[in-house]
């Protein structure tokens, strides 16, 4: 068991980030906000109702709120991205053909990956493959998006682009978003608060600066990467 | 004391997957009957399942056919009762090689790739993708190749079967010299529409077992392992456990229905 009694609360709007050390359960945490692990014991609560006991047709209507951006992007490998990026909008929202191509055009022209709509994800790079993966998300426009490291595995320049972009969206659409990163300085520009979860359990909360001037010994050694402190890495 | 809760543990864990499996063909099978129906995904398994099989389908079936000829050609020739090859073959074809190899072919050459494609679609968060856009992925991935199977399998057997015994023909008219008129005049005698109808059904409940147990194993892949490794073990495990269902549903069809 990896969640031993989290206790988070994420206000509307605001841009949450979570930290911690690998394997401790920030994904899982993710997904069970998500409803797609379901917790053994506590509730996840969206807008004050319980989302654990929802039927599918609920859980269906509680995910159209909800966006969630992976961590290898979950494209749809055998889709062009403008396919990947139009499947949500074809599929879930029914819409006609001419206001399909000119939503996906316009998201993609939002990442900057304006004249790759014919490419398979296969036939672009990592950057490119979140970024189209964002443009996804983005397209039904969700009230909350949970990012599961979306820089990791980038090059600095691009992963910078994409928290600038993030930031961008965020001040143009006032999405509420978690997101799970190890990269704390340059996610913590963008963020409102940063938790940190160790042990199963939420160790510190509150606004960036005040995590990053903690005087908990979990919480300083993580931030300041030491291999000496009471986190055992081995 | 160990080895009691092993065995425990094992049997519930088996017990557990059991049920997993029997909610999963439920809830596909809820799907296939509720709209959204999904045609194009269904047209691409119709092809991939059905059309993309049919030559491995023939060449197994004239194969098979010709060896039966052969070996039984020899065998009845010492009884003195060449006569009723025609009827070995075709009976033997029609109710049960055809159906079991048939399906066993389908499981081996569209059964394993579907396993792993599924498999590869869970392990990189496609399937969870397709949960967090509110869609039901029983609906895009398994229901498709559920029906198409149904539909596919009975046509691959009865190309299994005419190949068959078209290849007996060949063999034992052709090479052996039996008269043409004895081989395939006996065949009316012998084979009604029973017969006939026992490969139909037969073949129809396998495309259910091929689609369900390799859709299965996809879709659940990870638990047996992860990554790559686990798409392997679960493709392996849908190979093994489709031809082995296959071959026991097949016993107990032929023992409680005809």
């Amino acid at each position: 068991m990896v969640l031993k009694g989290v206790n988070l609360n994420v206000n509307k709007g605001e841009i949450l980030v979570l930290i911690g050390m690998s394997g401790y359960g920030k994904s899982v945490l993710l997904k069970h906000i998500a409803r797609l692990f379901k917790p053994d014991r506590g509730r996840v609560l969206i807008d004050g109702k319980d989302i654990g006991p929802l039927n599918s047709r609920e859980l269906s209507a509680v995910r159209s709120r909800l966006g969630f951006l992976f961590q290898g992007g979950a494209l749809f490998e055998s889709m062009s991205v403008f396919d990947n990026v139009a499947f949500p909008l074809k599929e879930k929202l029914g819409l006609k053909k001419d206001e399909i191509k000119e939503r996906v055009l316009k998201e993609l022209d939002n990442v900057g990956l304006s004249g790759a709509e014919d490419k398979y994800p296969t036939q672009i790079s990592g950057g490119m493959q979140k970024r189209a993966a964002l443009a996804r998300v983005l397209v039904w426009q969700p009230e909350i998006i949970l990012f599961d490291e979306p820089t990791t595995g980038l090059d600095p320049i691009i992963g910078h682009a994409i928290l600038q972009l993030i930031e961008e969206l965020h001040q143009r659409r006032k999405f509420t978003s978690i997101i799970v990163t190890h990269e704390l300085h340059r996610v913590f520009k963008i963020a409102n608060r940063a938790a940190m979860l160790h042990e199963g359990v939420i160790k510190a909360l509150g606004a960036p600066d005040e995590i990053l001037a903690s005087e908990n010994p979990v919480v300083r050694q993580f931030i300041s990467g030491d291999t000496e402190g009471p986190i055992a890495y081995r | 004391m160990n080895f009691i809760r092993n065995l425990g543990a094992a049997t519930l864990k088996y017990i557990y997957g059991m049920g997993l499996m029997a909610i999963f063909l439920a809830k596909t099978l809820m799907c296939t009957i509720t709209p959204p129906f999904k045609v194009l995904n269904f047209i691409k398994q119709i092809r991939f399942i059905g059309a993309q099989s049919v030559f491995l389908i023939a060449f197994i079936g004239a194969f098979t056919g010709m060896v039966l000829a052969l070996q039984g050609y020899y065998n009845l020739n010492r009884l003195g009762s060449v006569a009723f090859l025609g009827p070995l073959v075709a009976l033997s074809i029609i109710k049960e090689l055809g159906p079991v190899l048939a399906a066993i072919m389908v499981t081996a050459r569209a059964g394993s790739a579907i396993t792993a494609e599924i498999g590869i679609m869970r392990i990189t968060n496609q399937i969870d993708a397709l949960e967090m856009m509110g869609l039901n992925p029983l609906r895009y991935l398994v229901v498709p190749a559920l029906v198409a199977a149904v539909i596919s399998m009975p046509l691959l057997t009865a190309i299994f079967d005419f190949v068959g015994i078209l290849g007996g023909y060949l063999v034992a008219v052709k090479m052996l010299g039996m008269e043409a008129g004895t081989y395939l005049g006996e065949i009316p005698n012998y084979l009604d529409m029973t017969d006939i109808y026992e490969g139909i059904y037969k073949s129809i409940s396998f495309g259910v077992i091929v689609s369900w147990v390799s859709c299965y194993k996809g879709y659940y892949t990870g638990t047996s392992g992860f990554g790559a490794e686990g798409v392997s073990k679960a493709t392996t495990q849908s190979v093994v456990l489709s031809s082995a269902m296959i071959v026991i549903w097949d016993y107990f069809m032929t023992a409680l229905l005809f």
